[in-house]
C-alpha cells in the first residue's frame, strides 16, 4: 500500500541541487532540454512493441493482476459526479471484488476537488489515497492564483495527492520557465500546515504536445521542478497514454534517477481498459526501471474500468471458467 | 515477491517432424543412392529431431537431370502462369507459419519470437514479391524478354534456413529457371517441408528439388556440369573456393558471404534507440547474421554514457528456451560454431580487449553462449576483423566523422553499416562513403523483399532481393 516517499539522501540532495545551474535562467533551461538526446519515433515505438509482446502466463499473470490492482488510482472525473457516486467508487475501491475478499485494495481514489472531502469520508482509515485533479483540470487554462487556490482548496479538503496539468499552451510557445515556475508554484501549494506536503503527479496531456522529443523535454522540465510523478494525460483528450509514450517517460525518470539519484513515479491514464493491456505497462516498467518501481508509490494506472477486467480476469485464474460483466460491480 | 515471467512456450505439437527424410528429387521423397543418413538436432538440448539423406554424386546428377528435364516445360510457361504458383505457395507458407517458425527454432536454435514475427512473415513477403515480378520481367530494365538461364544449384547456411531458402527460390522460378538446392547440415528441415509444400501447391514435378548433405554435396552441385547458375550463401572461405571450381565455365555466380559490420554511433544519436539498434544489430539470432553489427564505433564523447547504457539493456536480455516467446536469445546453432566463437572471443581477452557479459545462467545441455561485451578493442585486434558469427560485439572509438569512416572500411568485408545521428545530412554524407552493400540510418537489421542486399569485397557480389534480384537469374 502507498506510503510516503522517502526523504532522499543528502547525496541525492546534492546532486540535485548541481543541477541547478540547468534551470537558473530561462536561456538555461531551453539550453539544457534541448540538448538531451533525440528520440528516433520509429525505434521508440518498435521497442514498446517488441516489450508488449512478452507473454505472461500462469503465476506470473496472477501477480501481476493483483500488482495492478494496487496500483490502480480509481478515478471518475465527470461533470455529473454526485457525493453517492463518489462513495460507490470508494466502497468499490476498498473492496474491489465483494465475492473474493482477497483481492487487494486500489492505491488511490481520484476525483475533482469538490469531491475530496467525501471521498476522504468514505475511504476513513483504509490506507487508500485520495488523489485529486486541480490546477483547472483539465484544459489548465486559467490564471495562476486560481489554479494555485485551486490547489490548496484540495489540499485543505483532505487530499493526498495533487494531479496537476501543465500549461500546454506555454509549453508549446517555448515558455519552458513558465511551466517550471508553475510546477513550482504548485508544489509549494502542495504543503499542508504540519509542514508534510501531498504527492504531486504533473500531467503533461501528451496527446497535446504531438512530439517524443516534447516528451521527453517536459517530462526532465518537471522532474527538475520538484514533481513526485509524471502523468502522461487527462484522460479528456483524443490521445491519452499509449506504450511508446509511457517507455519515453520511463526512460526519461531512469535516466534522471541516475543522474540525480531521485526516484520520481510514473503513471500512465485514459485508454488503459484491459489487463492485458496494463500487463504490457508493468513489463516495460520492469524493463525498464526493474523492481524499485513496481510498487504503487511508484507507478500507477489513471483507470475506471481496467479495474473489472482485471477482476473478470482474476476470476478467470481462479476458477478456469470466464464470468462476465455481470459478476463484477458497476461502480 | 517479484515479477518473474512464468516459462511460457510455444508447443510442438503443431509440428510433425518425422523419424527420417530422404531427398526430395523430381517431385519425389527418394533415398540416397548409397543409402547413407546423418542426424540433425535441437541446438537447444542436443536432441535428435530426425535422421536425412546425405546425397552423393549420384543423386546430384539424378536432380539435376530432373532440374533440366522440367525446364523445357517451366520455362515456356507464361510468366503470368509462374506467378501463380509463386502466390499458391506464399499463401501456403503464411497459412502454415506457425508450425514452420516452431519447426525452425527446434532445428536452429532461434528463438520462436524472431522466427515467428521476422523470418516467417519474410519469407512469404518474398514469395509474393517475386511473383508479382514473374510476368512483368519485360518491364525490370533486363531487355524486352529476358530469358532465364536454366538449372539453378543454391547452397544457402544454417542461419537462416527458411529465409536463405526463399531468397534463393523465390527469383529463381519467377524468372522461369529450376532448382536444386542444398540446405545447411545443420538446419535440413525445413527445406524439407518446403518440399512438401511445393507438392501441395502442385509445382510440377522437377521445378525444385531439394537435397540434404553436408559440404560434400555442395562441392559436387556447384560442380556439376549441367548446371548454369550457383548461388551460394555463407562463408567467405567456402565462397573463395566456389568461385574457384566456378571459375573457367559459363556459370553464372553470385556470393553472399560473411560481413564485420560497423555500427556507427554519432555523440547527438537517438540513445536509447540506439542501443536497441546495436543489442538488435548483434544479439538478433545469436549474432548468427552476416549483416550483424559487430563493430561498434562510438564516438569517444559518449562513450561511457552509452557503454552503461548498453551494459544495461544487455543485463535484461533473456537467453534460454529457444520455443519459450519470452526468450530474446536462442542457442548456438552447433558445437562446431559454439567451439569457434569461444575460441574467438578468448583471442580477445588475449590481445587484451575487455571482456563483459551479464550474469545469466546458461542451460546445461545444448550449445550456449552468453551475450557478450568487448571494449578497449583496436583495429588491429583479431575480434576487429575477424567475422565471429556469435553474440559478441567489439567496441571501437572515433573522434570525427572522417575517423569513422576510414575505420568502418578498414575491413576486408563490405555487407552492412548503421548510422546513428540526428542529423540527416551528416547521415546521408556518410552513408556514401561507406564501402558497404546496406547502409541503415537509425535503425538496423531491417529487410524488405524490395530492397536488394548483397556485399563489397569479400562480402561477395551480387544481390538478392527486389528488381536487382532478378539480374542473377536472367540472361542478360
Amino acid at each position: 500500500m502507498p506510503t510516503t516517499v522517502p526523504a532522499y539522501g543528502k547525496e541525492a540532495a546534492g546532486r540535485l541541487a548541481s543541477m541547478a545551474d540547468v534551470t537558473a535562467s530561462d536561456g538555461a533551461l531551453r539550453r539544457f532540454l534541448h540538448g538531451l538526446p533525440g528520440v528516433d519515433a520509429v525505434g521508440l515505438q518498435a521497442r514498446a512493441a517488441t516489450l508488449g509482446t512478452r507473454s505472461i502466463k500462469n503465476t506470473a499473470k496472477a501477480y501481476a493482476i493483483d500488482l495492478a490492482i494496487t496500483m490502480i488510482d480509481l478515478t471518475t472525473l465527470e461533470g455529473a459526479d454526485t457525493p453517492g457516486k463518489v462513495r460507490a467508487l470508494c466502497a468499490k475501491g476498498v473492496n474491489p471484488d465483494p465475492t473474493d475478499r482477497t483481492v487487494p485494495k486500489v492505491a488511490a481514489i481520484c476525483v475533482y476537488p469538490d469531491m475530496v472531502a467525501t471521498a476522504k469520508d468514505a475511504l476513513g482509515d483504509s490506507g487508500i489515497h485520495v488523489a485529486s485533479v486541480a490546477t483547472a483540470f483539465p484544459a489548465g487554462r486559467a490564471a495562476l492564483p486560481v489554479k494555485l487556490a485551486d490547489t490548496r482548496d484540495a489540499v485543505a479538503a483532505g487530499a493526498d495527492e495533487i494531479d496537476m496539468v501543465i500549461d500546454r499552451g506555454a509549453f508549446l510557445s517555448g515558455r519552458y520557465m513558465s511551466v517550471f515556475e508553475e510546477i513550482k508554484q504548485v508544489k509549494e501549494a502542495c504543503r499542508r500546515e504540519d509542514g508534510s506536503a501531498a504527492h504531486l503527479k504533473v500531467i503533461f496531456e501528451t496527446g497535446e504536445l504531438q512530439t517524443y522529443d516534447n516528451v521527453r523535454r517536459v517530462s526532465w522540465l518537471s522532474m527538475l521542478a520538484g514533481a513526485d510523478f509524471i502523468k502522461t494525460s487527462t484522460g479528456k483528450v483524443a490521445v491519452n497514454a499509449t506504450p511508446p509514450v509511457t517507455l519515453l517517460m520511463l526512460e526519461a525518470v531512469r535516466d534522471f534517477h541516475a543522474a540525480t539519484g531521485v526516484q520520481v513515479g510514473v503513471k500512465p491514464a485514459g485508454g488503459i481498459r484491459t489487463t492485458k493491456d496494463a500487463v504490457k505497462y508493468l513489463v516495460m516498467v520492469n524493463e525498464t526501471l526493474g523492481e524499485g518501481w513496481l510498487t504503487p508509490d511508484w507507478f500507477r494506472f489513471g483507470a475506471s474500468s481496467l479495474l473489472n477486467d482485471l477482476l473478470m480476469q482474476r476470476q478467470k485464474l481462479s476458477t478456469g471458467r470466464y464470468s462476465g460483466p455481470d459478476y463484477v460491480t458497476v461502480d | 515477491m517479484t515479477f518473474e515471467y512464468a516459462p511460457a512456450p510455444e508447443s510442438r505439437a503443431v509440428v510433425d517432424i518425422a523419424p527420417s527424410y530422404g531427398l526430395f528429387i523430381d517431385g519425389e521423397f527418394t533415398e540416397a543412392a548409397d543409402g547413407k543418413v546423418f542426424k540433425t538436432v535441437s541446438p537447444a538440448n542436443e536432441e535428435v529431431l530426425s535422421e536425412v539423406a546425405q546425397a552423393g554424386a549420384q543423386d546430384v546428377d539424378r536432380a539435376v537431370r530432373a532440374a533440366r528435364k522440367a525446364f523445357e516445360k517451366w520455362s515456356a510457361l507464361p510468366g503470368a502462369e509462374r506467378a501463380k504458383y509463386l502466390f499458391r505457395i506464399a499463401r501456403i507458407i503464411q497459412e502454415r507459419s506457425r508450425e514452420l517458425a516452431v519447426l525452425e527454432s527446434l532445428d536452429n536454435g532461434k528463438p520462436i519470437r524472431e522466427s515467428r514475427d521476422s523470418d516467417l512473415p519474410l519469407v512469404a513477403a518474398h514469395f509474393f514479391y517475386y511473383a508479382g515480378w514473374a510476368d512483368k520481367l519485360g518491364h525490370a530494365g533486363y531487355g524486352a524478354n529476358p530469358r532465364p538461364l536454366g538449372v539453378a544449384g543454391q547452397v544457402i547456411p544454417w542461419n537462416f534456413p527458411l529465409l536463405m531458402l526463399a531468397w534463393k527460390i523465390a527469383p529463381a522460378l519467377a524468372c522461369g529457371n529450376t532448382v536444386v538446392l542444398k540446405p545447411a547440415e545443420t538446419t535440413p528441415l525445413s527445406a524439407l517441408f518446403f518440399a512438401d509444400i511445393c507438392r501441395q501447391a502442385g509445382l510440377p514435378k522437377g521445378v525444385v528439388n531439394i537435397l540434404t548433405g553436408d559440404g560434400t554435396t555442395g562441392a559436387e552441385l556447384v560442380a556439376h556440369p549441367d548446371v548454369n547458375k550457383v548461388a551460394f550463401t555463407g562463408s567467405t572461405e567456402v565462397g573463395k573456393a566456389i568461385a574457384r571450381t566456378v571459375a573457367g565455365t559459363d556459370k553464372k555466380l553470385t556470393l553472399e558471404l560473411g560481413g564485420k559490420a560497423a555500427n556507427i554511433v554519432f555523440d547527438d544519436a537517438p540513445v536509447d534507440q540506439a542501443v536497441e539498434g546495436i543489442v538488435n544489430g548483434i544479439f538478433f539470432n545469436q549474432g548468427h547474421v552476416c549483416c550483424a553489427g559487430s563493430r561498434l564505433l562510438v564516438q569517444e564523447s559518449v562513450q561511457d554514457e552509452l557503454l552503461d547504457a548498453l551494459k544495461r539493456r544487455m543485463a535484461t536480455l533473456r537467453v534460454g528456451d529457444p520455443l519459450d516467446k519470452n526468450t530474446d536469445i536462442g542457442a548456438i546453432n552447433s558445437a562446431e560454431q559454439l567451439a569457434r566463437i569461444k575460441s574467438l572471443a578468448e583471442a580477445g581477452e588475449q590481445e587484451g580487449a575487455e571482456r563483459w557479459a551479464p550474469a545469466c545462467e546458461l542451460p546445461d545441455s545444448g550449445y550456449w553462449f552468453a551475450p557478450t561485451l568487448f571494449t578497449g578493442v583496436t583495429q588491429a585486434h583479431r575480434i576487429a576483423r575477424e567475422e565471429i558469427f556469435g553474440p559478441v560485439l567489439s567496441v571501437l572509438t572515433f573522434r570525427t566523422p572522417e575517423e569513422a569512416v576510414e575505420k568502418a572500411n578498414n575491413t576486408p568485408y563490405g555487407l552492412s553499416a548503421g548510422i546513428w545521428t540526428e542529423k540527416g545530412s551528416r547521415s546521408l554524407w556518410m552513408a556514401g562513403k561507406l564501402r558497404a552493400g546496406i547502409v541503415w540510418s537509425n535503425t538496423f537489421n531491417k529487410f524488405d523483399p524490395a530492397s536488394p542486399f548483397g556485399g563489397y569485397k569479400e562480402s561477395g557480389f551480387g544481390r538478392e532481393g527486389g528488381r536487382h534480384g532478378l539480374e542473377a537469374y536472367l540472361d542478360v
